[in-house]
């Protein structure tokens, strides 16, 4: 079939107006003067220098880091055991109990946020960390359960079972048999929740208080009073990383796996 | 049976983390806005519902989110089309340039709009050097800004979602297609686009629930005048201390985004007994 030019005209343009607004913002964040200028006059590294002194800015990446990391883990410690137990077994129920584990993608972010602030922090009185950590997580578990159970189904379940037959304990053959074969669909669902849960906004949102913020709700307070470039040269360098932990999947999995 | 067993335990610790965080304080937060006084009721619904200012905020969201699905619909279906169908190097390529967007933060996304349809952006500068404008035109803060910038949001999200079913149909139904007369365009809407119906359903329930519920486009490209329910949720919840209000509204969205994932879902299982 020879390609037909009306569509690939069509398809750049979709891409230009994907990639335009990045290319734009990377740009500005070389330009001199003090506030966002297109085209950017001059070039300087400024901007990238002024990213590392803000003292906001360091201090809520270390706490975005801090809670996306382990909400991601936790969820994933949720999601491998559910994702397995659908994957693996029939029971009753089992339609609903899907569901119910991907009903977190049902509920609006900023409705978790809201509602977790409320019950966690005012009415439990624990910590704003805590929930969110929680909140984080939970958004996180229906993603990790969908890219672990695609990768469970990849995995030949008559290995399993001779494992089994030949004296191995269910717990020892999912131990030597499917945890190994599913370690890059872990890796991906990993990195790839990390990433969700470090930039979510609604859900984190309310889940900040004194001395806790997460570094995309300080992105949004300070783009809100501010229009200078070090917005645009943290947007670049939070862009390099998302390109590196992409690179990452694409070796361990191949992106289009994902 | 013992093995069925397992299966509950393995799935417990998931779903007792949702129960206890996310199921109870749902309930929690939304029991009292049926309560007047001491009294159960519903009123404090039917007086949100029929308060001229709440209509429009509902609507606005409605509206925002109805046409981000058409636009990401209608650029979306061709773009998917054409990844789906070249050679698979430049379609893994393509598809790594449709997901590094949906993984890069959605406040440097909207702020690239600021950028392009602030009062001196990239928009007015261009529009004035091509003598279409005299003076700079209010794009920034207007309802067009919060859709320009939802389907840029959400658009990658569409594609990835057709990609995923288009890949799968069988290029001998086109090729035959084609051999029996029909032109590129009426086997894409005979073969293709019927095929692709799963994909666009995904896609349009994640967009429209995505665009009805995003929070960082309205506030950054809608700013103080074009309030949508996720921002009210939060004006009212953290500027005006009202949390019956804003408990409420979070009923609201839960109801809203159920009732768009049945209604979708129903208009595709009716498409699916016509056969197209």
């Amino acid at each position: 079939m020879g390609k037909s030019r009306g569509l690939t005209v069509f398809v750049v343009l979709v891409y230009a107006f994907l990639f335009i607004p990045i290319i734009i913002i990377t740009l500005t964040s070389f330009g001199t003067d003090s506030y966002v200028v297109f085209p950017p006059r001059g070039f300087t590294l400024r901007w990238y220098e002024t990213v590392f002194q803000t003292e906001s800015f360091m201090r809520t990446f270390k706490i975005s880091m801090m809670v996306s990391i382990p909400a991601t883990l936790l969820a994933l410690a949720l999601g491998i055991p559910g994702a397995y137990a659908l994957s693996r077994y029939r029971f009753p129920g089992q339609k609903s109990l899907k569901n119910f584990f991907m009903s977190p993608k049902i509920i609006p972010g900023i409705v978790t946020g809201f509602v977790l602030f409320q019950f966690i922090v005012i009415r439990m009185g624990m910590s704003v960390y805590g929930g969110l950590l929680l909140g984080l997580a939970i958004v996180e578990i229906p993603y990790a359960l969908r890219v672990i159970g695609a990768s469970l189904e990849m995995v030949d379940y008559s290995m399993e079972e001779a494992a089994m037959s030949l004296g191995s304990s269910r717990v020892g053959s999912f131990f030597k048999i499917v945890l190994p074969n599913i370690t890059s669909g872990i890796i991906a669902a990993f990195m790839l929740s990390f990433i969700s849960a470090f930039n979510n906004v609604p859900v984190a949102l309310f889940l900040s208080g004194p001395g806790i913020s997460t570094l995309p709700i300080t992105m949004m307070n300070y783009v809100e009073y501010n229009y200078d470039p070090t917005i645009s040269a943290l947007s670049v360098l939070l862009m390099l990383i998302t390109i590196a932990i992409m690179f990452v999947v694409e070796k361990t999995l191949g992106i289009n796996n994902v | 049976m013992g093995k069925r067993w397992w299966a509950y335990i393995l799935m417990m610790p998931g779903l007792l983390v949702i129960t206890f965080f996310l199921i109870i304080p749902i309930i929690n937060t939304i029991l009292p806005t049926f309560f007047v006084g001491e009294t159960i009721s519903l009123g404090r619904y039917i007086d949100f519902l029929q308060d001229d200012y709440y209509q429009v905020i509902l609507l606005r969201t409605l509206r925002i989110a109805l046409v981000t699905v058409v636009f990401c619909i209608l650029l979306g279906l061709p773009s998917a089309y054409f990844i789906s169908k070249v050679n698979k190097k430049i379609r893994g390529m393509l598809i790594a340039f449709t997901i590094f967007p949906l993984l890069t933060n959605s406040v440097v996304r909207s702020f690239a709009w600021i950028t392009i349809l602030g009062q001196n952006g990239v928009a007015n500068t261009l529009l004035q050097t091509l003598n279409i404008i005299s003076a700079p035109i209010r794009l920034l803060y207007t309802e067009f800004a919060i859709i320009i910038g939802s389907i840029y949001l959400f658009l990658p999200l569409m594609i990835v979602s057709l990609v995923g079913v288009m890949e799968n149909i069988d290029t001998e139904l086109m090729e035959a297609s084609e051999s029996l007369g029909a032109n590129r365009i009426v086997t894409f809407f005979k073969v293709v686009f019927p095929l692709s119906i799963p994909g666009l359903i995904v896609g349009s329930v994640l967009v429209f629930a995505g665009a009805a519920s995003a929070y960082t486009t309205p506030r950054l490209l809608g700013g103080n005048r074009n309030i949508v329910l996720s921002t009210l949720l939060y004006q009212q919840a953290n500027t005006l201390g009202n949390w019956v209000n804003a408990g409420m509204i979070a009923l609201i969205m839960i109801i809203l985004s159920v009732l768009v994932i049945k209604l979708i879902n129903t208009i595709a299982a009716r498409i699916n007994e016509r056969g197209v």
